[in-house]
């Protein structure tokens, strides 16, 4: 690691709807390139806390307050095109996969070039590129033009995952990316998750425990709007401090 | 148990029977002016003005209205076009959706909507005589436009709240912009329903025989310019009905069979049009 400075710090963070107040309070640190998962019973706000980082919680009306540095820079007092600048830096995979109404190679042509990139032999090479990254590329390249309704829900996952990729950003942002894919492509975006940390910070929300314990190098356990507690992974899931997460861990509750 | 069969049996006859009236009332509609109108309808009749004594039986076409009418329409509904695609717009992808000024703009459309066009007409009328603009095809065109635009606009609204969010979160995660967020994918995600809702918009438009009574005036030429007079099917059915000529009454029910296949192709295109064009996204 060569920045041991936390990627994404968040600090006193709350967030209300209306008077419904979804998130408590929160302070957190997302290390670098790693993969941090939020895990959670659902309705426990993991959702609302990913959102907020690169301020999807605009569209909702949501009520945001306390602070949110990212590399540095606080981003709830982002105005006008500085937010869509900071989003850029800041790829989503949601939990069901939306490809753009455009063709599969138009899907990442689009964002390539969102960076600027405009020479056509450049583009070309940057679409293989980044649908290799998300292990696509093989199944597509032949049907590049065609549309992407014609993949399988997880091909258009794994095509939004390099989409997500292909403006180059400094963190995923994962949101039950998995929660609708059968195993296989399950374990291929894993697989993908897995490669990418050397390069990506990974944010993955998961309600899925096993699924947190295969890839999470970071462990953030949130608890009715509430963080209850975050850590090192291989220290959260052998000995959590709190009654709570020891409770969740061995399955209690969901 | 025994209830809920009943009622499944009543509510069954009563869709069935309110399909039923409806689709009476638009096949005898049919029938009555494809009987009456067939006997009248000749290639003359489509492809001639009208000439002298045109109105009590003697010969000529009202190639002036269908003419008129095509140029009316096709003005109206692209003057709409640009008033709709900026509105329909503002309010699903800047405004906040579901918002209380989206709401406001909803039912403040609907309003508009439900205003009988002649009111539109006597409102434009009186715009005209102030302004000392002069009945004309430009007036026509212009009142026309802003009675159906929000019509057309309601009707984009409507397919542009189907648009998933999960696209405007990916395209806003991908640093896209509003304006690059509404006009690509937007605008083409919801690009057959928009195809639909100009061609519903233009049917309203030829349709409309209030607004052009009052705005367009009546003449038995082709318009060269947009300040000479024009004259539209609905106003040559209905002075052609008002003869008492029984040769020009029955040219006016051939005239209201040519508007009708008009707006019959008109909408069999808006939906083969949206078909095909769903097959690219």
């Amino acid at each position: 690691m060569t920045n041991n400075q936390p990627i994404i710090d968040i600090r006193n963070l709350s967030v209300h709807a209306g008077e419904t107040k979804l998130l408590n309070n929160i302070s957190v640190k997302i290390p670098r390139e790693t993969i941090t998962v939020i895990m959670g019973p659902s309705g426990c706000g993991k959702t609302t806390l990913l959102r907020s980082m690169n301020r999807l919680t605009d569209l909702n009306g949501l009520k945001v307050k306390g602070q949110i540095h990212f590399g540095g820079q606080e981003i709830l007092s982002l105005r006008g095109y500085h937010v869509s600048a900071m989003r850029q830096r800041m790829g989503l995979l949601s939990q069901r996969p939306y490809p753009l109404p455009l063709s599969i190679f138009e899907n990442i042509a689009y964002a390539v070039r969102l960076k600027g990139i405009s020479r056509k032999t450049e583009v070309r090479s940057q679409v293989e590129h980044y649908l290799k990254l998300a292990c696509l590329w093989d199944e597509v390249k032949d049907r590049l033009n065609q549309s992407p309704s014609t993949l399988s829900i997880g091909q258009q996952q794994r095509l939004c995952l390099a989409r997500g990729l292909a403006v180059d950003p400094e963190v995923i942002l994962a949101d039950e990316p998995t929660s609708a894919l059968d195993p296989i492509s399950t374990q291929a975006i894993e697989q993908s998750f897995m490669q990418l940390k050397s390069d990506y910070t990974i944010i993955l929300v998961s309600h899925i425990l096993r699924q947190a314990r295969r890839i999470a190098d970071h462990v953030i356990f949130m608890y009715m709007g509430e963080m209850i507690e975050s850590g090192d992974s291989q220290t959260l899931f052998s000995n959590p401090e709190n009654e709570m997460t020891k409770k969740y861990l061995e399955g209690v509750f969901y | 148990m025994k209830h809920k069969y009943f009622e499944e049996f009543v509510m069954k006859t009563l869709m069935i029977s309110a399909t039923l009236i409806i689709a009476i009332a638009l096949g005898s509609i049919l029938y009555g002016i494809v009987v009456r109108g067939i006997p009248y309808l000749n290639w003359s009749m489509i492809s001639s003005l009208p000439k002298g004594g045109y109105y009590f039986g003697k010969e000529g076409g009202i190639l002036n209205a269908i003419i008129g009418s095509l140029y009316l329409a096709l003005g109206a509904t692209f003057l709409a076009l640009i008033l709709s695609v900026p509105v329909a717009l503002y309010m699903n992808v800047f405004l906040q959706r579901n918002s209380k000024a989206v709401s406001f703009f909803r039912f403040f459309l609907d309003v508009l909507w439900g205003i009988p066009s002649i009111v539109y007409g006597a409102f434009g009328f009186t715009i005209m005589v102030a302004l000392g603009i002069r009945t004309s095809l430009l007036g026509g065109i212009v009142v026309v436009g802003i009675f159906v635009a929000p019509i057309m606009i309601r009707a984009m609204d409507e397919v542009l709240q189907r648009v998933p969010n999960g696209i405007r979160e990916a395209a806003y995660s991908m640093g896209c912009t509003k304006t690059e967020t509404a006009f690509r994918f937007f605008l083409r995600k919801a690009a057959p329903g928009i195809v639909t809702a100009i061609l519903l918009s233009f049917g309203r438009a030829i349709g409309d025989a209030a607004v052009v009574l009052l705005t367009t005036g009546y003449t038995d030429y082709i318009p060269t310019s947009l300040d000479q007079q024009v004259a539209t099917l609905p106003l040559a059915i209905f002075f052609q009905l008002s003869s008492p000529v029984e040769e020009v009454q029955g040219r006016a029910y051939a005239s209201a069979l040519i508007l009708t296949i008009i707006i019959l192709f008109i909408s069999i295109s808006a939906r083969i049009i949206g078909r095909v064009y769903k097959k690219t996204i």
